[in-house]
């Protein structure tokens, strides 16, 4: 009787464990049914309804997505780039060097971690103006690549290598930098993967700072993008809106579902700081 | 005192300034961004809510505390305040609630458990305005997802975005989807770190599961509790997005946020001044938040 009612209890666990995740699918699975099918049938579910990519082809027409897309991918590599830079040499400083003002240092450092330049648009639209930097895509990224997060993350990192290693490139005659780029870059990868994929999703999904900056279809990212074609304003069905969604999460969506598991540690380790 | 010392001192001491140098100069590239864009823009948002906003003619001035007083006296920021609570409060406990119950599904023995998590963590790596469009359409009167669900039960239409009493709700109800899923594998990895054995003995002692969840697992789970309350509680205040596509903040400020109003207010009406003040009160939030946060961080520490 115990066991029968126990499995009872296992059994309705199972349900709503499937349950809550076919709830949770179910705006993504169901705008692909409306991307792929003409407006009358979106909310007509008949296994037999005609197949269409029309709307992703008006998608495509109503929106310059192409341009979206470039703009994405220049933002999200560009602030890489910079990030990745500026992040290692300031992590090599935290993690090896002895110098005045380092606690100091640091601490503004957490400060960012705190409060970062999202909220602070007001201010950073009134700098990135006076930098004439407004409208550009430079202006989006430039805010995030001094990342006080990637450079706790690398410090972390940096600091786990064993000083035998360093001693044992200085006595072969390697300088700082030399020391820098092959002993410790190498074996921080990890950590520099999981800092690239969290960075990249965090950027091709970020909004309200591109929205401030950016005025014009030459610079707007695709998050912008979508945000004006999927206004009502813009005359669009659901089905083409769908369309254009799909289009513009797709790049990100399949990396995530090929390396589901990096993706899962990588926004793991980002949060346990 | 002998020349080679003084000599070998000296040495010493122009390599230990170099290396300072170095240092800094390492640092420099990062450091200059980071203070421009963080550290200056919030001394500055706090200086400049003492000052007027230079409008064509009128350069900025100092007015004292006018700007706070005139925050005080704005029945608008009382109201995106009390959203912003009302919205945490109905936000977070529900998805950390649900955060905690799929990191126990997902950890167990379940059916199909890869497609299940694929499932759960899914809306985390979406773009807030990508998902809204979606569920701009479900809370759509009569054509929507959710106004059919409802007519199958005999409830009549409703314009649930366009009513106040629901708008906040309906922001509430995205939020909760977007974000379990991100909250779940924090409580995964804190799980991951508990040793099956100890479960495997206390059931053989006796203990029911359910008993061992509640006096072994929670407890245990407490500091991760901890971490994803806060994390969630200072995104509740960070992200607005979807309130551009699903609401603007209306109707009358209805499902308006802190952040969204500065954003209104920066942005639609050019009050860069009362932006700022009002930059100060969230940022005032948030250091709250981060304080908790870094206690936290540092008790962390002590354990490892």
């Amino acid at each position: 009787m115990m066991i029968r009612e126990s499995d009872w209890g296992h059994y309705l666990e199972i349900a709503a464990a499937w349950l809550l995740a076919f709830l949770w699918a179910a705006p993504l699975l169901y705008a692909t049914w409306a991307a792929f099918h003409p407006m009358d049938f979106v909310s007509r579910f008949d296994v037999l309804s005609p197949l269409t990519l029309d709307n992703f082809r008006s998608a495509w027409k109503v929106a310059p997505f192409a341009r979206y897309f470039l703009n994405t991918f220049m933002l999200v590599s560009m602030t890489l780039t910079g990030q990745l830079i500026l992040c290692t040499l300031a992590a090599y400083a935290f993690a090896r060097f002895e110098f005045p003002g380092k606690e100091t240092a640091f601490i503004l450092v957490l400060v960012q971690i705190m409060i970062m330049p999202d909220v602070l648009i007001v201010q950073n639209y009134l700098t990135t103006s006076k930098l004439g930097l407004v409208d550009t895509i430079l202006g989006i990224g430039l805010p995030y690549m001094g990342s006080a997060f990637g450079i706790f993350l690398l410090r972390q990192a940096f600091k786990q290598v064993p000083r035998e290693l360093e001693e044992a490139a200085r006595v072969e005659g390697a300088g700082w930098f030399s020391i820098l780029l092959k002993v410790y870059v190498p074996l921080a990868r990890p950590t520099y993967l999981a800092y690239g994929l969290v960075s990249v999703s965090y950027h091709w999904n970020n909004f309200l700072w591109p929205v401030v900056i950016t005025n014009s279809t030459n610079t707007r990212p695709l998050t912008v993008g979508l945000s004006i074609f999927g206004a009502p304003e813009s005359g669009v069905n659901f089905s083409v809106i769908s369309a254009g969604t799909l289009l513009a999460v797709s790049p990100l969506l399949i990396a995530f579902l090929l390396f589901q598991r990096q993706f899962v540690q990588s926004f793991m380790r980002s949060g346990i700081k | 005192m002998g020349t080679s010392f003084k000599l070998g001192l000296i040495m010493r001491l122009d390599h230990k300034t170099a290396r300072w140098v170095y240092a800094w100069l390492l640092l420099l590239p990062a450091s200059i961004l980071m203070v421009t864009f963080t550290h200056y823009p919030i001394v500055g948002g706090i200086f400049a809510s003492f000052f007027s906003t230079p409008r064509q003619g009128r350069p900025s001035r100092f007015v004292g505390l006018d700007n706070y007083t005139a925050m005080v006296n704005d029945p608008v920021f009382w109201q995106v305040l009390t959203n912003n609570f009302l919205y945490s409060l109905g936000a977070i406990p529900v998805s950390v609630c649900l955060a905690l119950l799929m990191a126990v599904w997902v950890n167990g023995k379940l059916p199909g458990r890869g497609i299940v998590r694929t499932a759960y963590f899914t809306p985390t790596i979406l773009p807030m305005v990508a998902v809204a469009n979606i569920w701009l359409f479900f809370y759509t009167p009569q054509i929507g997802i959710l106004d059919r669900i409802c007519g199958l039960f005999g409830i009549a239409s409703h314009n649930w975005l366009g009513d106040p009493h629901t708008a906040l709700g309906c922001l509430v109800v995205l939020a909760i989807w977007k974000d379990a899923g991100f909250f779940m594998i924090f409580f995964l990895a804190a799980l991951q770190g508990i040793s099956p054995e100890l479960e495997e003995a206390a059931l053989i002692e006796g203990a029911g599961r359910w008993y061992f969840f509640r006096r072994v697992t929670l407890p245990l789970l407490m500091p991760t509790t901890l971490f994803v309350l806060v994390n969630a509680t200072i995104n509740s205040f960070k992200l607005v997005d979807h309130i551009f596509i699903l609401t603007k903040g209306g109707p009358d400020n209805a499902s308006s946020l802190l952040l969204y109003y500065i954003y209104e207010v920066a942005f639609g009406f050019w009050d860069t001044a009362y932006a700022s003040t009002l930059t100060v009160v969230l940022l005032l939030i948030l250091s709250v938040l981060a304080v908790t946060q870094f206690k936290y961080i540092e008790k962390r520490v002590h354990y490892q």
